[in-house]
């Protein structure tokens, strides 16, 4: 178990930097997931903790102790790669025990330590076989497996489920985060799935470009993103961005403009604090299941809305409507409705659910109250 | 009954069965004759006595005289067919020939003795196998010290080079070292660099490290093939990083990663280095001459090449010794003629 | 390989990982650097200098003493005329032999091929009957033949069953230099006819059936299509066969010794004779030829590059390793 500190981590390949001076601290036995779009540095970040990669520029501190210049074998991390990495040619027994004997480990204590990851993992069976002949969620049990075995202080996973099918993902999501609690060891996890981060991690780092944009829980993350790009990557479907403009701002909070909005109607003020000029063009956003059908009790911005696909879960609706100038909104609605494609719905935007952003991406958002 | 006409009559197209078919068919058959044809005729030459060898016209398969044992005499006897005075053939041993007359006995009656002139008895022939050619190689000429140069230069020479080669291709595939671009460049210029263009200077650095008349004076020029670095690099190219990563995360080193996860994955590979590198050694010629002057350190070609050479040239030897020769780049061509032609034209080399 | 764990993890330590690379490649510079980049430079010591002597610094400098005295002819266009003769006829025989051998070789080749993409019965025994010889050692090839072309032996005997007297194959000057090449084919048209064949299977079978569909006549798609599409091929084994052929040796040695006379005397023979065999082992003259042939090679060399452009792409070159 080992706490991890990245002060002002550069990575740089030549000249082009893909890691820019990152600041990150986890914590003794957290799980913590970094997520982005794919190419954003999620591997390059999480190999150079490994050890895999060289750091340019910064310090990495394992418990404390600067590891920059130590090797990878010398971390006491384990990694499950994305490709699980298994060696072909050794069974499941040799690809869990060919970590311990590189150590020096007696036979006994190999076989007594492979043996009890297999049963952790369900692979008593499978010892005997090649990688070849596993299944994919077998293989990546292995791929763990391996790295139990070696009683690491720090997990680190690279996208480990991205080459399983969908109900699989869901199961290996639970047992690795069972797993997890078991062990109560650090675990650094890589995904570009927004879904894995919210339901596995203890804290979230969202990245974009080699930059950190934000780092917390993922409550923290829904509820009070820092720009439009973390609002935008967290929650699914995504959060409604809508063009708007500043027309006012007091005590009472921000009065914005919808472009879609019906002119000449008085608008709810925002709770959120505006220093901001008035006429600054903003983004104000809202998630899909904060729009309510019809109007609700508290104060809301009103808007009208041409349904033009309706799509039914069952337990839920999701219409896609489009707003004047081109503006689409996606409505998430509880349950099933008997809204058909076409119809113009009124709908509500509850003023304590929205956010607003600047129109740029990566500036950060008004802060809410 | 159909089905195996259309088989015989295979060819290109579906027209009928035209003059490039038969060309090919009689190309194929002519080529046949003209290339096993030799071989073929050495390997039944080999099987024949020195007598057999010395016929004119030869004979096509090896013949030797009949023997019959006959009670009263130790060792068998040969067999004539014998025109008696009377004008009647029987066929008789012989038991001694004194100038042009000959003593036989009929096997079944030894008790009666005919007297014949030698010009009125014929040999009888049969198919006789002079496997003594293939025995006696082995006492007389120390044909098994020749034999052994021969597979010792091969096994190890064979072996040095799978590990130094791979070893390079390793470095050369899997790591980002300054200097790795002109180290490749400079091993693959020596495929330019032929040994007959080098012959005396590579003399003296063999002499002054002592190696002459070493058998380790032919195998360590030998084993840094630039064709197997290209062959061996290629082939570990395909070789995911990942799995290098992965055994460095398992505390491997790297000398550890190269000998159990690099070496073992690239099997294929080396197993065509393998055969090429028997093959080159097995039939390496003038480098050991060169090197191996000494009679006790002469590799199968050096002493085949000795042998002929000889004033009067022994061929029931010669021939046995080719033969033994020839064996097991044959056997090594049955086994694995695919992985060897499909090697060759994967590296353009051989 | 387990005991060197030890030491080479404690090299890494000191080297670092990507320096570690250094110790992999070691061995294999090392053999290289000693056996073939290091004679390469002595090969020039030697050259200019004289005596018999083969440690160098006990060699006297001569300058171009060898090189003049290899080049020391009445004529350059009779070799009687040289003073070393010998030189001469080999290289001459050398020329004569290698343009022969090659021109030759690579038609058949280019013919056996053709045969053996075709659709016909027993496809990969045929291929297996022309690659067999490749495989023999020139040893054991010159032995085969020089049993079948001996005077009492099976081609007389099929001469002689047809009512001629039999011929001194290998006594004759003509027909000992017409079995060489003879000889020298049949060992490596295999390994021609292999790469060649590799380049007809990788013309696409559609460009065929489209000519067939126009009515294309036979002959208009080999030279239309097979021929322009085999070129590369067909240049590559062509420059790769003079190269080989240039260096003949091993073969022609046990085959006919360089006789009669020096009917079959070739560049590399002279080199062996000179530095290694005759009484009086001129290394000097020998290194002195070394670089005339090594200078044709590297012409023919660039001629390759040159044409075939991608030289890391294929490392078709010597036949040995
Ligand atoms: N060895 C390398 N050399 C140059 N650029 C690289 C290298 N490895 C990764 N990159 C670049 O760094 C960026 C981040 O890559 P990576 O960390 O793999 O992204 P991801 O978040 O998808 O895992 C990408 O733009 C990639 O092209
Ligand atoms: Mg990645």
């Amino acid at each position: 178990m080992a706490s991890l500190q990245l002060h002002r981590v550069v990575k740089r390949y030549g000249t082009t930097a893909v890691v820019h001076g990152i600041d990150l601290e986890v914590k003794d036995g957290e799980f913590v997931v970094f997520v982005g779009p794919s190419g954003c540095g999620k591997s390059t970040l999480l190999r150079m903790i490994a050890g895999l990669e060289s750091v340019t520029e910064g310090d990495l501190l394992i418990d404390g102790t600067r590891v920059n210049d130590v090797s990878a074998a010398q971390r006491g991390l384990a990694m499950v790669f994305q490709s699980y990495a298994l060696y072909p040619h050794m069974t499941v027994y040799q690809n869990l025990a060919f970590g311990l004997e590189n150590l020096g480990a007696p036979r006994a204590e190999v076989d007594a330590k492979v043996k009890a990851a297999a049963k952790l993992l369900k692979l008593e069976a499978l010892l005997e076989r090649r990688p070849t002949q596993l299944s994919g969620g077998q293989r990546q049990r292995v791929a763990i497996g391996r790295a139990i075995v070696r009683d690491p202080t720090i997990f680190l996973f690279d996208e480990p489920l991205s080459n399983l099918d969908a109900e699989l993902r869901v199961q290996m999501r639970a047992e690795i985060t069972a797993l997890h609690k078991r062990l109560g060891t650090t675990m650094i996890y890589v995904t570009h799935d927004q879904v894995e981060a919210m339901t596995m991690a203890h804290r979230i780092a969202v990245l974009r470009s080699g930059n950190v944009e934000q780092f917390g829980t993922p409550l923290e993350l829904y509820n009070r993103p820092v720009n439009r790009f973390v609002a935008g990557f967290i929650g699914s479907p995504q959060m409604n961005f809508l063009n708007a403009r500043i027309v006012g701002a007091s005590d009472a909070g921000l009065r914005v403009l919808l472009d879609a909005a019906p002119t000449g109607e008085s608008q709810p003020p925002l709770p959120i604090d505006g220093s901001a000029k008035t006429q600054q063009r903003v983004m104000l956003g809202i998630r899909p299941e904060h729009v309510a059908i019809g109007p609700t009790s508290g104060p809301a911005l009103a808007l009208t809305a041409t349904i033009e696909r309706v799509e039914q879960l069952g337990a839920a609706s999701f219409l896609y409507c489009a707003l004047g100038g081109g503006e689409r909104l996606t409505v998430h609605a509880p349950g099933q409705v008997a809204f058909e494609s076409g119809t113009q719905i009124k709908v509500s935007l509850p003023v304590a659910e929205t956010h607003v952003f600047d129109t740029d991406e990566s500036e950060n958002a008004f802060r809410r109250r | 009954m159909a089905s195996l006409a259309g088989m015989l009559t295979a060819r290109r197209g579906r027209g009928a069965f035209d003059w490039t078919d038969w060309f090919s068919y009689g190309y194929l058959a002519l080529g046949l004759l003209l290339m096993f044809g030799p071989v073929v005729w050495l390997v039944l030459s080999s099987f024949k006595s020195a007598a057999a060898l010395n016929e004119f016209p030869p004979q096509l398969l090896p013949y030797g005289q009949k023997t019959v044992v006959v009670t009263g005499h130790e060792i068998p006897l040969p067999l004539y067919r014998v025109t008696l005075p009377d004008g009647t053939t029987r066929e008789l041993a012989e038991v001694r020939r004194i100038g042009i007359q000959a003593t036989l006995v009929d096997p079944k009656a030894p008790e009666q003795e005919y007297k014949v002139n030698i010009r009125d008895r014929k040999p009888v022939r049969e198919f006789q196998l002079a496997l003594n050619n293939y025995i006696e190689i082995f006492g007389k000429f120390s044909f098994g010290t020749f034999l052994w140069n021969s597979v010792f230069i091969t096994v190890v020479a064979t072996l040095i080079t799978l590990l130094f080669n791979a070893m390079a291709a390793f470095a050369l595939s899997k790591y980002r070292f300054g200097g790795r671009n002109a180290v490749f460049l400079l091993i693959i210029s020596t495929l330019m660099i032929p040994p007959t263009i080098i012959l005396v200077p590579n003399f003296l650095v063999v002499s002054e490290l002592g190696l002459l008349n070493s058998l380790w004076g032919v195998i360590w020029p030998a084993v840094a093939t630039p064709t197997g670095v290209f062959l061996l690099r290629q082939y570990m190219l395909t070789i995911p990083d990942e799995l290098i990563e992965a055994a460095r995360m398992d505390n491997a080193s790297e000398w550890r990663i190269f000998w159990r996860i690099i070496l073992p994955l690239s099997a294929p590979a080396l197993a065509v280095l393998a055969i090429f590198s028997v093959m080159w050694r097995w039939n390496d010629f003038l480098w050991p001459l060169i090197v191996l002057s000494r009679t006790e350190k002469f590799t199968l070609q050096l002493a085949l090449n000795a042998f002929q050479g000889e004033l009067t040239t022994q061929w029931h030897y010669l021939l046995a010794m080719t033969v033994i020769t020839l064996l097991p780049v044959t056997l090594v061509f049955a086994f694995l003629q695919r992985h060897i032609t499909t090697g060759i034209a994967a590296a353009g080399v051989k | 390989m387990n005991a060197l764990d030890p030491p080479m993890r404690a090299l890494q330590r000191v080297l670092g990982v990507p320096r570690i690379a250094w110790m992999f490649v070691g061995p294999n510079l090392a053999i290289l650097g000693l056996f073939t980049f290091l004679p390469i430079v002595i090969n020039f010591y030697f050259a200019f200098t004289g005596g018999v002597q083969l440690y160098p610094s006990e060699r006297p400098f001569t300058g171009t003493e060898n090189l003049s005295t290899l080049f020391d002819c009445g004529s350059y266009l009779d070799p009687a005329t040289c003073r070393k003769d010998l030189f001469w006829r080999s290289i001459y025989n050398t020329g004569e032999f290698a343009l022969l051998q090659v021109a030759l070789m690579v038609a058949l080749a280019l013919v056996t091929a053709l045969v053996l993409n075709r659709k016909i019965l027993g496809r990969g025994f045929f291929r297996g009957v022309f690659f067999y010889p490749v495989l023999l050692s020139p040893v054991v090839v010159a032995l085969i033949w020089k049993w079948v072309l001996q005077r009492e032996g099976v081609l007389n005997a099929v001469l002689a069953s047809a009512g001629s007297s039999p011929v001194g194959w290998l006594s004759d000057a003509n027909w000992a230099f017409f079995w060489c090449v003879f000889v020298s084919i049949w060992a490596h048209m295999g390994f021609y006819t292999l790469i060649l064949l590799a380049g007809l299977q990788a013309i696409p079978a559609d460009l065929y059936e489209a000519a067939e569909m126009d009515g294309t006549s036979p002959w208009r798609r080999f030279s239309r299509i097979t021929l322009p599409l085999l070129m590369p091929n067909l240049i590559v084994v062509l420059v790769l066969g003079l190269i080989r052929a240039v260096q003949i040796f091993d073969e022609v040695f046990v085959l006919t010794g360089g006789g009669p006379g020096s009917a079959t005397t070739f560049i590399v023979q002279f080199i062996y004779q000179t530095g290694f065999a005759e009484s009086i082992h001129q290394y000097g003259l020998a290194a002195a030829a070394s670089l005339v042939l090594a200078l044709s090679l590297l012409v023919l060399t660039l001629v390759q590059l040159r044409i075939t452009r991608k030289n890391l792409d294929s490392p078709a070159g010597r036949g040995d390793g």
